[in-house]
């Protein structure tokens, strides 16, 4: 992580006291017990406490906060719910940690433009349950949509099982209130769709807090479709199941989900939920479709045809909504259901392109056995993102730092086929020396100006995205020897 | 007007001023000799949208129309990488072969802008980020790029995104390309997102309504699951004089009927899901007692052609201006225009072309103030020879401008590229 401001943490008193002008005392944590609970989001294998924890109540509270730690060169960590995946909410020892906990109201409904104004603090299934009474939802749905926050999903531009057809949050968004570093409040985009001038609204989606602080969430709701259906297929390879994802997609059919799972996860999950998942496959996806009535029978039909094609050895179509919920509840339980399997579990997040997934998969299985971790694979098949689930036991030696490896050669794996380090996760400290597989100097130079376009001082949530010490340059013209460069102190971005 | 603009006239530039890199390499090198030497340069592709914004006169002008052809085509993946100067339709083309589309539908700026048809280049759309009549459905070109490649100010290729529709990883700077109108990266390379052609597109029309009714008909059809893709209002007044804006010439449609207004909702898909659909929202809407009619197949296209290529304007010499705000604003501002403007509206509401006759620059002005009350942007589309040049042809706050141009900064510390096609200083 980047320097740690020793003189700043002595003056941990002072500095709260300062804060005390600007947010009520009882929002301000600080003692060692009150800010243990802040010290990890959901990548649990990190923990560091912050100095201190503030609760803003609103967004001119927020901006006098990051105005005054600007001023004073404070390292501010912001955080919605903190169930992030890679570590993007993990506080600095030195930092200001800002939740946005406080904001958590929905601030209007407006039918008339089809969009929901939100505080950032509210979850992202409130959204949805707001407007439910008139048919409306929100479409972007994280597994952890009952606890994520709406703010961290912008700032993560979370995904969902059914971004193949509705997008990811960056689609769903219209307009966000954010502050800058340096204080400023803007709004970025609006009830319109798209806005005139740079897409700074585009920019900050998936930002991962770096560049500002979200205040205000403006999302897009749609009317319910009128029939959804689900089926389940089963497939006796892992190849089959792949090419039957590809022929839906060739054949022009867009399932509103399209997931995968393989033989270890089918087990886990199905122990788990019972959601009568076929126990005998070593494949399994679940098709989701919707739409008007005649459209999902003529999908399903087309579906059911394409996947016999692909040599199914099982399907079952939902007969009701009870039981398509029940179909999804065992997908959605993927990561709770891998406790059962192992102590401990690292979750993977690499996007690949769809045609690739045998030969990844045929990877994994390699490195599994090289490391001699066991793995389950969750994938969204439509979009080509693979959460691969590697098993560990944190109590046995360096097994989370061979996790990890293995975990690094899978994305790099990813990467070399064609694909991404991340889907929907983020990269936050935990894919950030990876970054130099996918980008070059230049890319990441461009990337790293464009933070300092928005916090000249580098202040907002640091240590994410970005190497602190890039493997590219360890591995061509800077010479680092046992983690020292020649001029430690001079930033390398 | 700063005397300024009065010197951005357009000029017949000497053939030493045009460059024509032939690949990515070049365009590095020429930008990297700019940027040494502060040369200023005007970035385009086919020049089909280079009315569009202020006009630039830069000593040099870079045309990346020779960066042509599709690198990687892969339907089953859902994307096309295509070199920036490949144009829309020869993409367009080769998706069709596998029934496949840009779903964001490009838009046709030939007709009004030079006279004839021309969709540009890849990088002229992405440049201008300005979407057809599915947008309210599914997004912008914003949202149909995977991932780039281009160079910065400085002369130097950078890249973002990938070939994969899930993808977080590092800040999603093709969001930022698109609309930045060539101010950051002359685009070298483009991956765009593809999805299936719909098997087909029927249209329904309910002629003579009011426009507080159309847009009521719209909005409910846009609020109902029955998953529409089009939602236009053409009014038949008011009758400017001046205007050249004619719908019932450039919709001679057999099954189209030209009684009064036409209020047009378009739905794609399964042959059978869309007749079933249609029927729904005619119940839906209560309209079976109005005067109502359905294009089938081929006349549904071509009408939906024909709107994406903007042809009612294909003749006019007078200002047009784009007006996009929040759909439930759209009546109250409409009465504020409707008596003195031309006009249609697009995306159920929440998208107006107006054509303006004699707009003076005070106008323009009092249009941009109501629009943004409203919490909407307006651009100048095209100028005419009435009012040639104006100000500020897009809309900005102040604190949006001064963190666009540090923006700006970041990717062209020189402002070499397009300087001020945008915002003056940008």
């Amino acid at each position: 992580m980047p320097k740690i401001d020793r003189k700043l943490i002595s003056k941990k008193e002072e500095v709260a006291n300062e804060l005390k002008k600007i947010i009520k005392s009882e929002n301000i944590l600080y003692s060692e017990d009150e800010t243990r609970a802040f010290e990890t989001d959901g990548l649990t294998a990190y923990k560091q406490k912050p100095l201190i924890v503030v609760f803003p109540e609103n967004t001119k509270e927020v901006s006098k906060i990051l105005s005054y730690c600007n001023k004073n060169r404070i390292k501010v960590v912001p955080r919605g719910s903190g169930t992030g995946l890679s570590g993007g909410a993990l506080p600095t020892e030195d930092c200001i940690l800002l939740c946005l906990g406080k904001f958590n109201k929905i601030i209007d409904i407006d039918y008339k433009n089809r969009c929901v104004v939100a505080q950032p603090g509210v979850t992202n299934l409130s959204i949805t349950h707001s407007v439910e009474e008139k048919g409306f939802y929100y479409a972007p749905d994280p597994s952890s949509q009952i606890a994520c926050s709406i703010g961290g999903n912008v700032a993560e531009n979370s995904g969902g099982v059914h971004s193949l057809k509705y997008g990811t949050t960056t689609n769903n968004l219209l307009g966000v209130q954010v502050v800058f570093m340096d204080g400023t409040i803007s709004r970025l985009g609006g009830k319109t769709y798209d806005s005139e001038g740079y897409d700074l609204l585009g920019l900050i989606t998936g930002s991962e807090g770096l560049l500002c602080v979200i205040t205000e969430v403006t999302v897009k709701i749609l009317k319910k479709p009128q029939t959804v259906k689900a089926a389940l297929i089963g497939f006796s390879t892992i190849e089959d199941a792949g090419n039957c994802v590809s022929d839906i997609i060739s054949n022009g059919i867009i399932p509103s989900g399209m997931e995968m799972m393989d033989k270890a996860l089918i087990h886990a999950t199905d122990n788990f939920v019972k959601a009568g998942y076929p126990r005998d496959a070593e494949a399994m996806l679940i098709i989701e479709v919707d739409g008007n009535e005649i459209e999902v029978k003529e999908l399903m039909e087309r579906i059911n045809k394409i996947a016999k094609q692909n040599k199914l050895t099982s399907i079952k179509i939902s007969k009701s909504e009870k039981q398509r919920l029940k179909f999804w509840a065992g997908r959605k339980a993927a990561f709770p259901a891998c406790g059962d399997m192992a102590p401990d579990y690292y979750c993977m997040d690499g996007t690949i392109p769809r045609g690739k997934l045998a030969e990844v998969l045929k990877e994994i299985k390699r490195l599994s056995k090289k490391y001699n971790l066991s793995v389950a694979n969750a994938f969204h098949a439509g979009d080509g993102n693979l959460h691969p689930l590697i098993m560990y036991d944190a109590n046995e030696k360096d097994s989370l730092e061979k996790t990890e490896k293995f975990g690094s050669e899978i994305l790099k794996y990813c990467v070399k086929v064609g694909g991404v380090l991340t889907g929907e996760h983020g990269v936050g400290v935990e894919k950030r020396e990876l970054m130099c597989e996918m980008f070059n100097n230049n890319d990441i130079q461009q990337q790293i100006k464009i933070k300092k376009a928005l916090d000249l001082n580098s202040l907002l949530n640091p240590g994410k995205v970005y190497p602190i010490l890039r493997k590219c340059a360890e591995e061509g013209r800077v010479h680092v020897h046992k983690g020292n460069t020649k001029f430690p102190d001079i930033p390398r971005f | 007007m700063s005397i300024k603009e009065t010197q951005n006239f357009p000029t017949s530039q000497d053939s030493d001023s045009l460059e024509h890199p032939q690949n990515e390499q070049e365009v590095e090198n020429l930008i990297k000799k700019f940027y040494k030497s502060n040369i200023p340069i005007e970035l385009i592709g086919s020049g089909s949208k280079r009315k569009i914004g202020k006009t630039l006169q830069c000593t040099k002008t870079l045309s990346l129309s020779k960066l042509n052809g599709i690198i990687e085509y892969l339907p089953e993946e859902l994307y096309i990488k295509v070199k920036a100067g490949t144009s829309i339709k020869a993409i367009e083309q080769e998706l069709k072969k596998n029934n496949q589309q840009l779903v964001f539908e490009p838009i046709d700026f030939g007709y009004f802008l030079n006279g004839k048809s021309d969709y540009g280049t890849a990088a002229g759309q992405v440049a201008c980020n300005i979407s057809g009549s599915r947008r309210f459905k599914v997004g912008s070109i914003r949202d149909h790029v995977l991932g780039f490649r281009g160079v910065n100010g400085r002369g130097e290729i950078i890249k973002s995104g990938g070939v994969v529709v899930k993808n977080v990883t590092g800040y999603d700077l093709s969001k930022l390309i698109c609309g930045s109108y060539g101010t950051l990266v002359a685009l070298t390379e483009i991956t765009f997102k593809v999805l299936p052609l719909p098997e087909e597109s029927k249209t329904l029309v309910i002629n003579n309504q009011k426009i507080e009714k159309a847009v009521h008909f719209l909005d409910k059809s846009i609020s109902s699951s029955n998953d529409i893709s089009g939602a236009v209002f053409f009014p038949d007044k008011p009758i400017i004089s001046g205007s050249s804006m004619n719908i019932e010439n450039t919709f001679k449609l057999n099954d189209l009927k030209q009684e009064g207004s036409i209020t047009a909702i378009r739905i794609e898909g399964s042959k059978s899901s869309i007749d079933h659909r249609i029927e729904n929202l005619i119940n839906e809407l209560k309209i079976i007692n109005l005067n109502i009619s359905i294009l089938e197949v081929h006349q549904s296209e071509v009408f939906w052609n024909k709107v994406k290529a903007l042809e009612f304007f294909s003749n006019s010499k007078n200002n047009i201006i784009r007006i996009v705000i929040p759909p439930s604003e759209c009546v109250n501002l409409i009465y504020q225009f409707s008596s003195k403007f031309k006009y249609y509206l697009d995306w159920g509401g929440a998208l107006m072309w107006l054509e303006v006759f004699e707009l003076s620059e005070e106008m323009f002005e009092s249009i941009r103030r109501k629009v943004v009350k409203r919490g909407g942007y307006v651009t100048m589309i095209k100028n005419s020879n009435y009012l040639p040049y104006v100000e500020d042809v897009f809309t900005i706050s102040s604190e949006r401008f001064n963190i666009s141009q540090n923006i700006k900064k970041s990717f062209d510390p020189k402002s070499i590229l397009n300087p001020g096609k945008m915002y003056t200083g940008i």
